[in-house]
């Protein structure tokens, strides 16, 4: 595998937030999500007891994991559904892949699933001769871009109209310079008309998992995973081992929380439950797949981040990532749950991640299955300075301030000299792109005195 | 009681002012404040970047110094909250001078309604403001209700601000959102710390109000830079300064 290059929040995060009409359409659009999400939330009385009941579910499922798969595959087999377990991403593909080549299948019609993302599945089932159709209208959209998504439930989130009426002029030849969603979105649907019709195996990603029953349930807001199924005679269901909840009863928890938490909608417009295939003519497949997750288990730092549900909240109230764009984070999931997971799978790659934060804590407190996200990041800093990954000029700035501030003598010293340059250096001197706060900002009018010398003089004992 | 001020480093190089009004406040208010000598930072930047160990000996030097006290304020709730919360990897569960630091120290406006409850403030403030809730103060001290959850809690921050005589309150938009100081974050992430904050200044101007007050020092700074920037029609003053009876900067200007 050649090597990945390094993600530089900051670097990538540049051209985005310069771009300030943009960047401010971004943020209110985001903005726009979590105010609704808001006025859900605050529509649900036993809102914070809904949130602590989830993560208590999760904390569970997560303890008794081993358990609860092994239950769910014996129920969902008898339920007469194909269970395949996956190592990791390598192995979910060639899972699939295997499947399609013995229906000889070269079309398949894709919900949206951030797992099949995470493994990189549609470039794989292209590169083996298939044909890949997402069909989640904003994947759809970013598919014909040869992009990849920025969000996990509104992939398409960083694209406007405009754009979108270029990208379906060029492939679905709608009319030029067209930007009415209205009439984009029903030439959309008469794209995927076609696509539907001509699937033959449909994939779906999945919301939950019941262990008590071995059923499925698909979330989503266009049917189109409905419809994706429903034409052709093979279902495969690919979700993350972490997507299991105990039993049927536990669902009324999440599916209160989900929708309301990732769009501000009570509920989504499909909740699919699958339990077992169709008829005795079809087939489902679930592949469960680790990649990953049972290591992120048996981390007692990081662990609760298995609660995640994938309901984006996180990211439509971070502040950085509202400015930043989803892709700056180079990732499958940015935003503060994504800058939680990438560094689990490869430190060295994603350690700008945990800095891409302001610490405010938003995305802990509006977190459904309350995982403390922004005391993960922190966490994960510390993680990165233990593996020396901090880079040299910051550990060694850290080093010069926790000398200082062991010695009052010096601190004072150093700050009367900080006061005294400010005095008296121009103002290009210290106003210069050398100093990073200076770009957009002014320094502090330094004061004639500390505190500390003013109490000495005017506070006697 | 004896109250032990915990003056922030940038608070006592750069804006002694805030210091000096929160001693006179206290003092004003009857408590028997004093500054303890020496004291220099929390360690707050250190322990943000992830290094432990160089935080690790400023926290314990910390402790030693204040644990005489029977209490601590602090007019920062982000310096306050790193010693409630963040301290506990560098000490014994039953340290008993850490645990009594930890379970003493107070942001100012905490202080002054938890611990005092003062009901009265013989001060004027005839003029527009609007508060910055800074996150810590606001998610980790919990001194006001936040907007993403929905749990009602006092706000410590305005209940204290409104014994104060003819406030006009403005309120911005986004009731609590980030100013994107962030500490090391402004530096890390200038580029976007700087997005975040002009957005801010823009929220607070557009409410109309001509003072953003804010318990944190540390978000002012950053904001009052921008504000200096882009010659903002707008101040910054710290609570205590308003609590303290001082006057905005604009009605000596004019
Ligand atoms: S971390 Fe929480 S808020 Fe973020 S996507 Fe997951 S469940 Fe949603």
């Amino acid at each position: 595998m050649k090597s990945l290059p390094i993600v530089d929040h900051p670097t990538k995060a540049r051209p985005f937030v310069a771009d300030t009409e943009r960047f401010h359409w971004h943020d209110q659009a985001l903005w726009f999500v979590r105010s609704k999400r808001d006025k859900q939330a605050g529509s649900v009385p036993e809102w914070e007891h809904l949130r602590s009941l989830a993560s208590q579910i999760k904390t569970e499922t997560i303890a008794n994991l081993g358990d609860y798969l092994v239950e769910f595959e014996r129920n969902a087999t008898a339920l007469g559904a194909t269970v395949h377990w996956a190592a990791d991403a390598a192995e979910h593909n060639e899972i699939v892949l295997k499947i399609l080549r013995d229906h000889e299948t070269l079309r398949i019609v894709k919900s949206k699933s951030m797992l099949t993302e995470e493994c990189g599945l549609n470039h794989f089932l292209e590169d083996n001769g298939i044909e890949v159709v997402d069909t989640d209208l904003g994947e759809r959209i970013v598919q014909l871009r040869k992009e990849t998504p920025s969000h996990i439930v509104l992939p398409a989130i960083h694209i406007r109209k405009e754009e979108v009426g270029d990208t379906f002029h060029e492939h679905l030849g709608t009319d030029e310079g067209a930007s009415d969603p209205q009439y984009l979105t029903e030439a959309a649907r008469q794209h995927l008309r076609d696509k539907f019709l001509a699937g033959e195996v449909g994939i779906t990603g999945v919301n939950f998992a019941i262990a008590e029953t071995g059923g499925l349930v698909v979330c989503t807001n266009e049917g189109n995973a409905d419809l994706g199924v429903s034409l052709p005679r093979v279902h495969i269901a690919c979700m993350g081992i972490e997507k299991l909840v105990p039993r049927f009863q536990d669902l009324s928890v999440f599916i209160r929380l989900l929708a309301r938490s990732a769009t501000g909608q009570p509920i989504t417009t499909y909740t699919s439950h699958f339990h077992g295939p169709r008829d005795p003519n079809s087939e489902l497949h679930i592949v469960l797949v680790d990649n990953g997750r049972s290591r992120l288990r048996n981390s007692n730092e990081f662990r609760e981040a298995l609660h995640c549900i994938r309901c984006g909240a996180c990211m439509n109230t971070c502040p950085v990532y509202r400015r930043s764009g989803g892709h700056s984070y180079s990732a499958t999931v940015p935003g503060p749950i994504g800058s939680v997971l990438s560094p689990t799978r490869d430190s060295s790659r994603y350690k700008s991640l945990p800095y891409a934060c302001s610490l405010c804590g938003s995305c802990s407190d509006v977190c459904p299955v309350k995982i403390p996200l922004h005391h993960q990041l922190l966490a994960w800093r510390k993680e990165l300075v233990g593996e020396n990954l901090l880079p040299y000029s910051k550990r060694i700035s850290m080093k010069a301030a926790s000398i200082l501030f062991r010695s009052p003598r010096l601190f004072s010293m150093a700050g009367w000299m900080g006061r005294k340059s400010l005095k008296i250096l121009p103002h290009w001197a210290t106003h210069n792109r050398l100093n990073t706060w200076t770009i957009a900002r002014e320094l502090p009018e330094p004061p004639r005195e500390s505190f500390r010398h003013w109490y000495a003089e005017n506070r006697k004992r | 009681m004896s109250v032990a001020l915990f003056i922030p480093c940038y608070l006592d190089q750069f804006y002694p002012d805030v210091a000096i009004a929160t001693l006179e406040l206290l003092e004003r208010l009857g408590v028997d404040v004093v500054y303890p000598d020496g004291q220099t930072c929390c360690g707050q930047p250190m322990a943000n970047t992830g290094c432990t160990a160089d935080c690790a000996p400023v926290a314990r030097r910390f402790v030693e110094l204040f644990s005489p006290y029977d209490s601590i304020v602090c007019p920062s709730g982000s310096c306050t909250a790193m010693v409630r919360h963040h301290y506990d990897e560098y000490f014994a569960d039953d340290d008993p001078k850490f645990n009594h630091v930890k379970s003493r120290t107070f942001e100012l406006c905490e202080f002054l309604h938890d611990e005092l409850q003062i009901k009265e403030l013989d001060v004027q403030f005839p003029h527009k403001v609007s508060i910055h809730q800074s996150c810590h103060g606001l998610r980790e001290l919990r001194l006001g209700s936040c907007s993403e959850n929905m749990t009602v809690r006092e706000d410590k921050v305005r209940n204290v601000l409104n014994l104060v005589h003819g406030i006009q309150w403005c309120s911005p938009t986004r009731t609590d959102e980030c100013c994107g100081f962030g500490g090391t974050f402004a530096v890390n992430e200038a580029d976007v710390s700087a997005a975040m904050g002009r957005d801010r200044v823009a929220d607070h101007v557009a409410s109309g109000s001509s003072v953003l007050a804010s318990a944190d020092m540390s978000c002012l700074m950053h904001l009052q830079g921008i504000i200096r920037r882009e010659s903002a029609p707008i101040e910054v003053m710290h609570v205590a300064q308003i609590l303290a009876g001082r006057n905005p900067k604009h009605v000596g200007n004019a």
